[in-house]
């Protein structure tokens, strides 16, 4: 009797670190029977190398301008062409990863945590706490994202950290309502009960029971929202609210090269042919995600 | 049919009205709190303090904080937005000229992405796993991918410059310009009412790229989630019935399936319309198209303020009214909706 007793009392929480590697074990094994998955991984995977090792990777320093060398069609020696200053695209592509990268890891930084936290605290009280933060969720998830992050950006002043801050603002709901979904399932758990029993206070269940068990789904959600998101600071940078010049940032590329199109074509090309493969991998590594993970996505 | 509970129908509408609400306050934080200095950015740095204080009290700044938004939202009430720095103009009648080109565009969009999307979808999950099914997968990721902007510069260099097909940027081209008086603002149907047909033409093939352009990424998104209808749909006894008792597969489709999936995807038209609206926004300078998202563009460039929160609101009231829309239409045409919002 009094050993049942005893065993209660040290029921801990599944360790998440743990329950993150089985699912990643077990995801591993699934992702070798889907290629474009595993192309999508792969391209990722590239791309996070790229922007650790750019200096070493690219051919040219991004910002230095030879102007003899102005305009010029892609060649061995510049495979993705020059811009109108004699800058070689395709070392400004390979910088221009570490703008892109150091925006989608700043924006999970910050909508993560604060998605998990609202969603969280309003499965795990509900009621009156519930509605209100769900409300508030709700409305903001009716805003168009992208005029509201233009807005705020045109108001705060261009730059990267701007416009990191005006897509966050705007990005922290999906997060949120996953994690309340995932925390009205949780509390009802026989450990969490267990926990209640012993006596943790409710801030100590929320934190250490409650929310680690949302991690792992918040992460896939935020790889999904991933592309858009990149699209999102894409169309920023297009706008010139973005990394300012002469920063190589992708939209602002683009929207620099606008002005060659018609007889420079590559100027603005190359920049969008890197802006789409950096969002069709982060679409199709989400897609793969939750067709492994959330059997009730399942496509087949 | 029954008609949707008169207090679920206050509830949304009043979502909508606080919604609404918010987004003004958010649009006057942006506006006058946010900004460091409004008024040195109006007089200069270099202003006599005289000046600046006049200029100051003419703002009515030098008012607390909630008499300012009250001026704020009276004014809005009133259609008052300000004049905008660009033209000398109000910035409501800006807008108010503005507005018919975006809304041209975005409807032509949604047409455009109801047509091809909704088939595609149709047909993607009959033909699960197939070649046409795979396809669709493929255009319908591309479609969640790839740069509005780009692709609309992309297209312009193919279609218009490399194989000339349609027309370049712009509603129409320079010479047809301002011959035809604005009535509904749409030159479509404008130039068909004058029975200038000549110019109706000349205005299609100026819309058709950059309509299909923005369309792209709302066909992806409705091609994927008509697909996942249609297969829930398929999966159900109601459609072996239909089979079994010697209905066609196509009469099954149209007769069975489509009436059952119309619910869901009038929702989703409606959401991808305020997606389209947005979207619009970006494609439109690409596009040199003299609607709200050049316009407000052009005022990012100067810092117009009043010019840029006034569109935010305008494409932000239009985006959440769809948004309504569509959560009535929900209500109002799903039974299960329906029974649950008793």
């Amino acid at each position: 009797m009094s050993d049942a007793i005893h065993a209660d009392v040290t029921v801990r929480p599944p360790n998440m670190i743990s329950r993150v590697a089985t699912s990643l074990r077990q995801a591993g094994g699934k992702l070798a029977q889907e290629p474009l998955g595993l192309i999508g991984f792969i391209i990722l995977g590239l791309l996070c190398l790229i922007a650790i090792f750019a200096p070493l990777l690219a051919p040219y320093d991004p910002n230095v301008q030879v102007l003899s060398d102005a305009l010029q069609p892609p060649s061995l020696a510049h495979p993705a062409g020059t811009d109108e200053f004699g800058r070689d695209i395709l070392s400004r592509l390979i910088f221009g990863t570490r703008i892109t990268i150091q925006t989608v890891l700043s924006i999970s930084v910050i909508v993560g945590p604060i998605g998990l936290l609202i969603g969280v605290v309003a499965g795990f009280f509900g009621g009156r706490v519930d509605a209100l933060l769900m409300r508030a969720t709700d409305i903001v998830l009716s805003f168009p994202s992208l005029i509201l992050a233009l807005a705020f950006a045109a108001a705060l002043g261009a730059g990267l950290n701007t416009a990191i801050i005006a897509i966050s603002l705007t990005a922290w709901p999906p997060i949120a309502r996953l994690a309340r979904a995932e925390a009205l399932v949780v509390r009802n758990t026989d450990y969490v009960a267990a926990a209640r029993l012993y006596g943790a206070s409710r801030l100590r269940i929320l934190l250490f029971y409650i929310a680690p068990m949302c991690i792992p789904s918040v992460i896939v959600r935020l790889t999904l929202n991933m592309a858009g998101i990149i699209l999102t600071a894409a169309s920023l940078g297009f706008l010139g609210l973005g990394a300012q010049p002469p920063a190589p940032e992708w939209g602002a590329m683009i929207s620099n090269g606008r002005k060659y199109m018609l007889d420079f074509w590559w100027v603005a090309v190359m920049p969008g042919i890197a802006i789409l493969l950096a969002s069709l991998a982060f679409n199709i590594v989400g897609d793969t995600l939750r067709d492994i993970l959330d059997p009730r996505h399942a496509r087949s | 049919m029954k008609e949707l509970s008169v207090a679920e129908f206050g509830r949304r509408i009043a979502h909508l009205i606080v919604s609404l609400f918010i987004l003004l306050c958010i649009t006057f934080v942006i506006g006058r709190v946010l900004p460091a200095d409004p008024v040195g950015a109006i007089v200069g740095e270099l202003a006599d303090p005289a000046a600046y204080a006049a200029m100051r009290q003419r703002l009515g700044l030098d008012l607390p904080l909630y008499e300012q938004f009250f001026i704020y939202l009276k004014g809005l009430v009133h259609g008052d937005f300000g004049t905008a720095i660009l033209t000398g103009n109000p910035v409501s009648a800006d807008l108010a000229q503005a507005f018919p080109a975006t809304f041209e565009l975005a409807t032509f969009a949604v047409i455009i992405s109801t047509i091809v999307g909704v088939p595609l979808g149709l047909v993607a999950a009959l033909f699960r796993d197939r070649l046409i099914d795979k396809i669709a997968r493929v255009v319908s990721l591309v479609g969640h991918s790839i740069p509005v902007f780009w692709f609309g510069i992309v297209g312009l260099v193919v279609f218009y410059a490399g194989l000339n097909w349609v027309g370049g940027p712009g509603r129409v081209d320079v010479y047809y310009e301002g011959i035809v008086t604005p009535r509904t603002g749409l030159l479509l149907v404008d130039s068909l009412l004058e029975g200038e047909t000549d110019i109706f033409w000349n205005a299609l093939s100026h819309i058709i790229l950059p309509a299909f352009i923005l369309a792209y990424a709302a066909v992806a998104y409705i091609t994927r989630m008509t697909r996942s209808f249609t297969l829930e749909q398929l999966s159900q006894d109601y459609v072996i019935a239909a089979r079994a008792k010697g209905v066609s597969p196509a009469g099954t489709i149209i007769g069975h399936v489509l009436p059952n999936i119309a619910v869901q995807l009038i929702t989703i038209l409606a959401i991808s319309y305020g997606g389209l609206l947005e979207g619009a926004v970006v494609t439109e300078i690409v596009f040199s198209w003299p609607g709200i998202g050049q316009y407000m563009t052009n005022a990012l460039m100067i810092g117009d303020m009043n010019a840029i929160l006034a569109a935010t609101i305008i494409v932000g009231f239009f985006f959440m009214l769809l948004n309504f829309l569509a959560d009535i239409a929900y209500a109002v045409f799903d039974p299960r909706t329906r029974e649950a919002a008793r």
